[in-house]
Order: C-alpha cells, then sequence, then structure tokens
C-alpha cells in the first residue's frame, strides 16, 4: 500500500513541485495541497517544501505558519502524524511552534548553495537502516539556515535525542552544526538540506531518498496502527 | 526650473528636431507632450534599434526547428518531443551601474518574463557579467551586489540559475555589463504571440500596481507642471519584487493552461507604451487604453507617467469578454492584481484615454515600424593591427609559476563563488552543474536535454572585432559540444559603444557580420536578442562585447559529458587543431601585462566537423571527458579538467601551452575507446596528449601538484572578496 503524502503549496513555494516528483519516485502518492485549504485531502504524512513563501516577508516561514494548511498540520502533527519540513519548510515549522529553535540568515550574510556531508548521530525512524556515523551527501541552498536555539533548548535536544544529522562542515553557521532536529514526540523533522533534490542518480546524489522512506514508512505504520486499534 | 527644460521638449526628451519632424508629418499634425512623450521612448535605441537593425538583418534567422525568431518577446525553437524552448538574453548594464543589486535583480526578472509572455515556464537562468578588476572597493562591491542581486531574484522565484561568466577588464570599471539570458520550456503547439486580435476583447493589465518608478528620461515632463523644487525625486532605477514575479510566472501558466489568453505580453522598457502599441501593431489592430482604469501605486500619477513607467511585475494580455471571470478568479487565486484597462479596436490606433478624455492618438504601426533606422558609419579604429605578436616578441617566464598565476588570477579563477550563491537545481532538472563548459538542463519526462552556454570575450574582440564576433559564436557553441548536445540555436546580446561615432558603428558592423558568417556556417539561426549601446565613461567605450547564448540539444541526458577527468590510465586527446596565438590572451594579461595584436582568425568549417565529432562520440558512450581550449590555452585547459576530476594529468608534449584560439577541445577516453574515437575523427586531427594519473598537473614543462593547483584556483576569488579563510 503506498502512503499518501502531502506537499503544500504556498505563494512563492518554490521546490513543491521537486518535492511531489521526489515522492512519486520513490513509490508514494503525491498530493499538492493549497495554502488556503484547511484539510490535509486524505494524507498519511506531510512535506512543507523549500522556496520562499509569501516572498520571506516579516520573516522567513512567519505568514505560512499562519495559514489554514498550516492549521490542518498542527492538529496531524498532534495526532503523531508524520510531518518533514525541507528548508523553507523548516523554517516554516519552527516559526509554528512544532519544532524548537529557528532559522537565522547564514553568518556569512551570503545565499549558499552546495553539496553538504551530514553525519548522522543515531537511529530513527526518518532515517531507516542508518546508524550513528554514517554520512549523506545532500545539497543546500538557502540564505537563512543557521540553526539556533538558547542554551535550554539545546539541552533539551540532546536529553531527548531530537538531534538527527549534524554537518560534516558547518555551511551556514549553526549552532553545534546542527542540520535536522525532530520535536520532542518525534514525529516532526526539519532540516535545511534538500532530500528531494538527491533522489535521482542522473542528477547526482541519491542520498535523499532515505528521508523520504522514513516519512512514508512512518506513515504506513501510523496508518497499521489506526487500523489495528479500530 | 533646470536648464534642460528650456530647450524644446522634444530634444529634452531625447528626438532629434529630424526626428521630430517625421513624427509631426507622419501624424500630420504637431503631436502633444504626452504622444511626444510616447514617441521618444518606443523610437529610442533601447525599443528600436535605430542603430543597430539595419546590420542585424544580416544574421540568418532561419531553420528547421525555429518556432519564433526575433521580433517577439524571444525566440522559440523546437527541440523534438513536442517540447519547444524559448531563450532570450539582454543587458541591464546602465540600471545596475547606478544600482547594482536592483539593476542586477530586475534584469533577471525582465528576461523571465521575455520567457513567459512567449508562454514557456522559465528553467534556467544564466548571467553574464563584466566588471572592473577587484583591486578597488568599489568593484569589489559592484561585483557583489550584482551577484546578489541575480541570485535574489532568481533563487526566490524558484528558476535554476546554471551558468554564465564572469570577467574582469579594467575597460569596465565605469561601465560594468549585466547581461541576463533565460530558457524556457513549453508544449510545441502552445507557442503564445504578441499581437492583439478580435476587436471587442478585453486589455487586461495584471501583476504589480503601477508607480512613477522608471519613468527616466521623460520626468522632464513632470517638472512642468510644478513649482520649482517640488519634483518628486524618483529613482529612474526600477525595483524588484521577486514574490510578485514568482506568482505572475504560476498565474500566468495557470491562465495558459485553462485556455483564456489570446495573446501575451510583458512590460518592459516603456511600459504601457511599449507594450500596448507591440501588441497593437503586431495584430494590425487598435488598441484603447483607459489610463485611469490602471492600478496605481500613488494618487495624483499623470497620464503619461501612467503609460510609460518601468514598474516591475507587470504583464498585459489580450482576452474575450466571456473569458474575463475564468481570469480574474485564477488571478485572484493567487493574489495577483487583474484589472481590464481596454479593448481592441478596428481603428489601428493606439488610443489613450483619460479620465475620459483622450490624450494621445497614434497609428500603432508609426511607433514600431516607422521608427527611424540609422546606418552606422565606419572608420576603422586606429588601434587594429593587422599582424600578431609573433611568438619572439613574447617574453619567456617560468611555465609551472604561469600556470599557477593564471590559475589564480581573476581570468583564470574559479567562479564557485559566485555559482554557490545562486540555486543550481530548483525545478529537477540540473544534469551539469555550472562550473563546466555549459550546463545541461534536462526536459523530464523526455529523455532529451538541452545544454546552455553563455559566452563572450571583449578583451580579444577589442583587438579584431569581426574576429571576435566569430570567436565568440563559436566558443558559445563549442561549450555546447562539449557536452555531447548539438548546437541548436544562437541569443545574443550586443554590447557596445556610442553607435554615432564611426569607430564604434565599425566595431558594431564588423562584430555582426563575424557573428553572422559564424553562425550560418555552424547552421546556427540567431532567433532572439538585445543590443545595448552607449556603454562609455568620459568617452571611453567599453570593448566591443557581443555576448552570445547558445542552446544545444542532447538525445540523451544521461550520456551527457562533463569537464572532469574520470580514472587513472585514460587516455587524454587534443581534438581539433585551430590557430592558437597570444594576442589577447589570458597570459598576455596576466603574466606579459599588456594587451596587444590580432586574434588568429577561427576556422568555420573545422569548427563544425569539431562539435559533429564531440556529438558523435558522446552519443556512442566514448568520451570520458570534454573541456574546450579557452582563456589560458591547452595548459589551463587540461589542469580545469584536472581539478574538476580530482585526478593528476600527464601531458607529454602540448605544443603551445598559453595560446589562445578556437577549434581545439581536451578529451579524455579509455585506452580501450582510443581507436574508436579515431574512427569518427575524420576531417579534424586527434592527437594523443597524455594520460590521465597522478597528483600531479603536469602539462609539458608547467608542472603544479594537484591539490596546490585546486586550492590557488578555488581560493582565488573567495581571499579578494571575502578575506583570508
Amino acid at each position: 500500500m503506498s502512503a499518501r503524502v502531502a506537499v503544500l503549496a504556498f505563494p512563492g513555494s518554490c521546490d513543491d513541485r521537486d518535492a511531489l516528483r521526489a515522492v512519486a519516485l520513490v513509490g508514494a502518492e503525491p498530493v499538492r495541497v493549497w495554502h488556503a485549504d484547511d484539510d490535509l485531502d486524505g494524507a498519511s504524512a506531510v512535506i512543507v517544501p523549500g522556496g520562499f513563501s509569501y516572498g520571506d516577508y516579516l520573516r522567513p516561514g512567519a505568514l505560512a505558519a499562519l495559514s489554514p494548511a498550516m492549521a490542518a498540520v498542527r492538529d496531524f502533527a498532534a495526532s503523531g502524524g508524520p510531518v518533514l519540513g525541507i528548508c523553507n519548510g523548516f523554517q516554516v515549522l519552527t516559526e509554528a511552534g512544532l519544532l524548537p529553535g529557528i532559522l537565522r540568515p547564514n553568518t556569512h550574510l551570503q545565499f549558499r548553495c552546495e553539496e553538504v556531508g551530514l553525519r548522522v548521530q543515531h537511529e530513527s525512524a526518518w532515517i531507516p537502516g542508518a546508524v550513528a556515523g554514517d554520512i549523506l551527501t545532500i545539497p543546500v541552498k538557502h540564505h537563512d539556515g543557521c540553526f539556533f536555539a538558547t542554551a535550554d533548548q539545546l539541552d533539551a535536544l540532546d536529553a531527548g535525542s531530537q538531534v538527527l544529522l549534524r554537518y560534516v562542515q558547518n555551511p551556514n553557521g549553526s549552532l553545534e552544526s546542527i542540520a535536522c532536529v525532530t520535536n520532542e514526540a518525534g514525529n516532526v523533522a526539519g532540516l535545511m538540506p534538500h532530500p528531494e533534490h538527491a533522489v535521482d542518480p542522473v542528477l547526482g546524489s541519491v542520498d535523499g531518498r532515505i528521508l523520504l522512506q522514513g516519512l512514508i514508512e512512518q506513515a504506513a505504520m501510523l496508518t497499521l496502527r489506526d487500523r489495528s486499534s479500530v | 526650473m533646470n536648464a534642460v527644460t528650456r530647450q524644446p521638449l522634444h530634444r529634452s526628451l531625447g528626438l532629434t528636431d529630424g526626428e521630430h519632424e517625421r513624427i509631426g508629418e507622419l501624424l500630420e499634425r504637431e503631436p502633444n507632450d504626452f504622444e511626444l512623450a510616447v514617441f521618444s521612448l518606443l523610437w529610442s535605441e533601447h525599443c528600436a534599434y535605430k542603430h543597430s537593425r539595419a546590420l542585424l538583418a544580416g544574421l540568418p534567422t532561419a531553420g528547421d526547428r525555429v518556432l519564433q525568431g526575433p521580433g517577439e518577446n524571444a525566440g522559440v525553437i523546437d527541440v523534438g518531443d513536442g517540447i519547444a524552448v524559448a531563450l532570450k538574453v539582454e543587458s541591464h548594464n546602465h540600471p545596475s551601474a547606478v544600482e547594482p543589486f536592483q539593476g542586477a535583480a530586475t534584469g533577471v526578472g525582465g528576461i523571465l518574463r521575455d520567457i513567459i509572455a512567449m508562454g514557456a515556464r522559465p528553467i534556467a537562468i544564466l548571467d553574464s557579467l563584466r566588471f572592473g578588476e577587484l583591486d578597488t572597493e568599489r568593484q569589489r562591491h559592484l561585483f557583489a551586489r550584482v551577484v546578489e542581486g541575480v541570485g535574489y531574484y532568481g533563487n526566490c522565484v524558484g528558476v535554476a540559475n546554471v551558468g554564465g561568466e564572469v570577467e574582469f577588464e579594467p575597460a569596465y570599471e565605469h561601465n560594468c555589463l549585466v547581461n541576463a539570458m533565460c530558457v524556457g520550456v513549453l508544449p510545441a503547439e502552445r507557442l503564445q504571440k504578441a499581437g492583439a486580435a478580435g476587436a471587442g476583447n478585453l486589455l487586461v493589465l495584471y501583476g504589480s500596481k503601477t508607480g512613477r518608478d522608471g519613468i527616466g528620461g521623460a520626468s522632464v515632463l513632470a517638472s512642468q507642471g510644478f513649482e520649482e523644487g517640488s519634483e518628486a525625486k524618483r529613482p529612474s532605477v526600477q525595483i524588484g519584487d521577486p514574490f510578485t514575479g514568482k506568482k505572475l510566472i504560476e498565474c500566468t501558466l495557470e491562465l495558459l493552461d485553462a485556455g483564456v489568453i489570446v495573446s501575451l505580453q510583458d512590460l518592459g522598457a516603456a511600459g504601457l507604451a511599449s507594450s500596448t502599441s507591440e501588441m497593437a501593431s503586431a495584430g494590425g489592430v487598435g488598441l484603447d487604453v483607459d489610463l485611469s482604469a490602471v492600478p496605481v501605486r500613488e494618487p495624483g500619477m499623470e497620464p503619461f507617467e501612467i503609460m510609460i513607467s518601468e514598474s516591475q511585475e507587470r504583464m498585459a494580455a489580450i482576452v474575450e469578454p466571456a473569458a474575463w471571470p475564468r481570469v480574474e478568479a485564477v488571478c485572484r487565486r493567487w493574489d495577483v492584481d487583474a484589472t481590464v484597462i481596454g479593448e481592441v479596436t478596428r481603428t489601428g490606433n493606439l488610443r489613450a484615454f483619460h479620465a475620459g478624455e483622450l490624450v494621445g492618438d497614434i497609428p500603432a504601426a508609426i511607433l514600431t515600424d516607422e521608427a527611424p533606422r540609422y546606418l552606422v558609419e565606419r572608420t576603422r579604429p586606429a588601434r587594429l593591427v593587422d599582424d600578431p605578436v609573433s611568438p619572439g616578441d613574447v617574453p619567456k617566464s617560468d611555465p609551472s609559476q604561469a600556470l599557477r598565476a593564471l590559475l589564480e588570477s581573476t581570468a583564470g579563477a574559479s567562479r564557485a563563488w559566485v555559482t554557490r550563491q545562486y540555486d543550481q537545481l530548483v525545478g529537477s532538472g540540473t544534469v551539469v552543474r555550472p562550473g563546466g563548459d555549459a550546463a545541461v538542463v534536462r526536459l523530464t519526462p523526455s529523455r532529451r536535454a538541452i545544454a546552455i552556454s553563455l559566452d563572450g570575450n571583449g578583451r580579444r574582440t577589442w583587438l579584431d572585432p569581426r574576429r571576435g564576433g566569430m570567436s565568440a559564436v563559436c566558443e558559445a557553441a563549442r561549450n555546447v559540444a562539449c557536452t555531447g548536445a548539438r548546437p541548436a540555436a544562437v541569443t545574443n546580446c550586443l554590447n557596445f559603444g556610442n553607435p554615432e561615432r564611426a569607430e564604434i558603428g565599425y566595431e558594431l558592423a564588423e562584430a555582426i557580420e563575424g557573428m553572422a558568417a559564424a553562425c550560418r556556417a555552424l547552421g546556427l539561426p540567431v532567433v532572439s536578442g538585445n543590443v545595448s549601446l552607449y556603454n562609455e565613461h568620459d568617452g571611453r567605450p567599453i570593448p566591443p562585447t557581443p555576448v552570445v547564448g547558445v542552446v544545444g540539444i542532447l538525445e540523451d541526458a544521461e550520456l551527457a559529458v562533463r569537464t572532469g577527468f574520470c580514472e587513472s590510465g585514460d587516455v587524454v586527446l587534443l581534438a581539433g587543431a585551430g590557430d592558437s596565438a597570444m594576442d589577447g590572451s589570458d597570459y598576455q594579461k596576466v603574466i606579459l601585462g599588456e594587451v596587444a595584436g590580432r586574434i588568429p582568425e577561427p576556422d568555420l568549417e573545422h569548427e563544425h566537423v569539431l562539435h559533429e565529432f564531440l556529438a558523435a562520440a558522446a552519443e556512442r558512450g566514448l568520451l570520458r571527458s570534454a573541456h574546450d581550449v579557452g582563456g589560458g590555452g591547452l595548459a589551463v585547459a587540461v589542469a580545469q579538467s584536472a581539478i574538476a576530476g580530482g585526478i593528476g594529468v600527464r601531458v607529454e608534449e602540448p605544443g603551445d601551452l598559453f595560446g589562445e584560439g578556437d577549434g581545439r577541445v581536451v578529451v579524455s577516453a579509455r585506452r580501450g575507446d582510443v581507436a574508436a574515437l579515431r574512427g569518427l575523427a575524420t576531417g579534424i586531427p586527434l592527437r594523443r596528449l597524455g594520460a590521465v594519473g597522478g597528483a600531479e598537473i603536469a602539462v609539458g614543462p608547467a608542472r603544479v601538484p594537484l591539490s596546490d593547483a585546486l586550492e590557488t584556483f578555488e581560493r582565488a576569488l573567495p581571499k579578494i572578496m571575502d578575506g583570508p579563510a
């Protein structure tokens, strides 16, 4: 059974089409959810994609966090549904309070597009099969990707094993080279690198597939659990 | 009142007395001020190509693949599998010199809208940039801010920036060049045109509101009705809003999918004045425009201001009245303002109304077709010489040091500092990323891909404008051929000085004739282009700088060839054998410090055969790498392939190390494939140079450890721009 994956589309989303394509490539069913809609069209997983939602006005992700579609995502996440935020999507999820921390402008104040190495911190449903120390190669492309959190938040992230990936070489000044975090419950994840741009061998690395697999497998687990509890 | 307004109005607006008189003859009456303002813009060099049109007529524009040649917003070619590709390059030099960030950003915004207007989804941006040397704060600022502006707009609209070029020459210090190219895809049967049709159909303006930005020279009119000192000080450089630009792209594509658009036009230079007159003229119809219906940013805008405003992110469409509700609904869904501002008529005239009054009434064809044409005078500049610098005149320097110096120079160093500031990947099409000879972008769901290159060389063209024009076409096409693609079409941007001077007239005419000869020999139609003249400062012109964009077709994206060497033991060969010389080379500039002589004449027949060889070899999977011998000559080309592949190389008998010229490509192949490769090389020499392997780049006597070369090449621009790491 293939999972139905909602990809949100805000005005200014750029990588929504790439995410839809990548979802189909790994064998799930992609569905586009318009920002003004307040339901997720029966999806069992959600991707909040990259781009410049609402032109990054106010702050990256700040306006998108208030959209009807994000209200639906908030409910979906509260019920344990898997949500993956990529780049601008990560910014949206932090602005929505679904993930800890914030994304600041890169410390060098430049947009940066390049392949980065990501070191796996521990095993997780988000990266099925990967073990601590594995390196994934996935591109970043952003201007505001410097992860920042308070000392207390960082302690909590460590205590809860919520840091999934750290940069091998920090491209943006992120605190403790943090590249990917989850919420406390573990069902919401956000990262600045673009797994949907690392799925097709003709275009380069395919290391991004593992994160999409993780998303889909969690969706399948959830569906099974819901079924068995009925 | 300033002194400018005391002279006759038409002169303040930049029209000559002769042009003013001609307007009176054509209208059979005196134009009013509004009409004069419209004429001054439509008959400007920028809109009417007054000094270049006669010369441009010599460029070949026909070809089997051409769906749309010059004259529309962009050229369009058929690339097979039902897919068409729109392409165009345009300059934004002067705005960028005034305000580099916004100038560059709106340059990208403008070229994107040209592509959208053809009904295409933009899939790739390339930029060709020229500045002075980076040894002053001012030049570093211009360079950094232009790159930021190009990136800002392109990144935010979600169109991949896949390549281009950057050059630094003292001659561009006061006149930087910012040329932006865009390529889009559309279903071959859905080509959109600008010509209005169908009396009674509606003229719809959609996108941003209209403000007083970009009024430019015509602002002399505004000051007339005001007290001294009360004139609004408005920027003549437009401000870009990529968020609206992005919505405009998606909204337009949705409108086209819905089939509710009769014709489409973007609003660029001269705003509504130019787009409405072109729509009317191209369609052979009239247009009535109600300027009071145009949504404006501030109250009190005068009719002429609304008519010529260059506010960004606006499009105009003709729609049937019955389709208007659907158009409105799509625009509302995207939060894009859409307003009916007029209708198509049978008059053939462009009539503008404001508050119910007719403020201007001009036969549209006069504005577009009757614009004056001037034949440039040609005087050969005294600097041009007949003979190249002879090899004996070239002082010898240590080859290893020279190679290192070239890799570290602003001429030869890696451009990654620029390209890493651009989103190269959005759209999931970029098969070959920036840094090689040409980018390769696939056309999903087809297996096909296009290769794209944007190239020019002002320094070499300065030494011989005709050969420079030829060489620019050859090099851009060769870059595309290096990926295995067959070059298919050309777009060009001609950056020159003041054409009213006979020496510039000579440069312009010669360069265009050279380009035309090369295009004909290579079978390449020119499908679109742009001319930027008057690039001068204190009477000192820029070097003649034709910039050429080429799109080529690859049958299979997976067969794309890259720049870097692959594997130890692979054989390195030189394909082709054009003349090479120090004249105009990076070596002359960087090592010798003086540019002189005459560049060799490209052998156009040979060039064509070389491109065909590369395509044939790539199709059969025989090439492990291919890299054009360009700036820095053979030594630098070999070094760049080694750096890109992360593996050393040994070349025993390179011949001319640093000389430059057309017609040569460094390729590598598996040992077992060399015989098959030789079998394909009929009509061009294929000379064994050496082998891939080791930790050193050794090109004859020029030897640099690979790690040093890599560090030198990669660190050069970041060191200058960001300081020591």
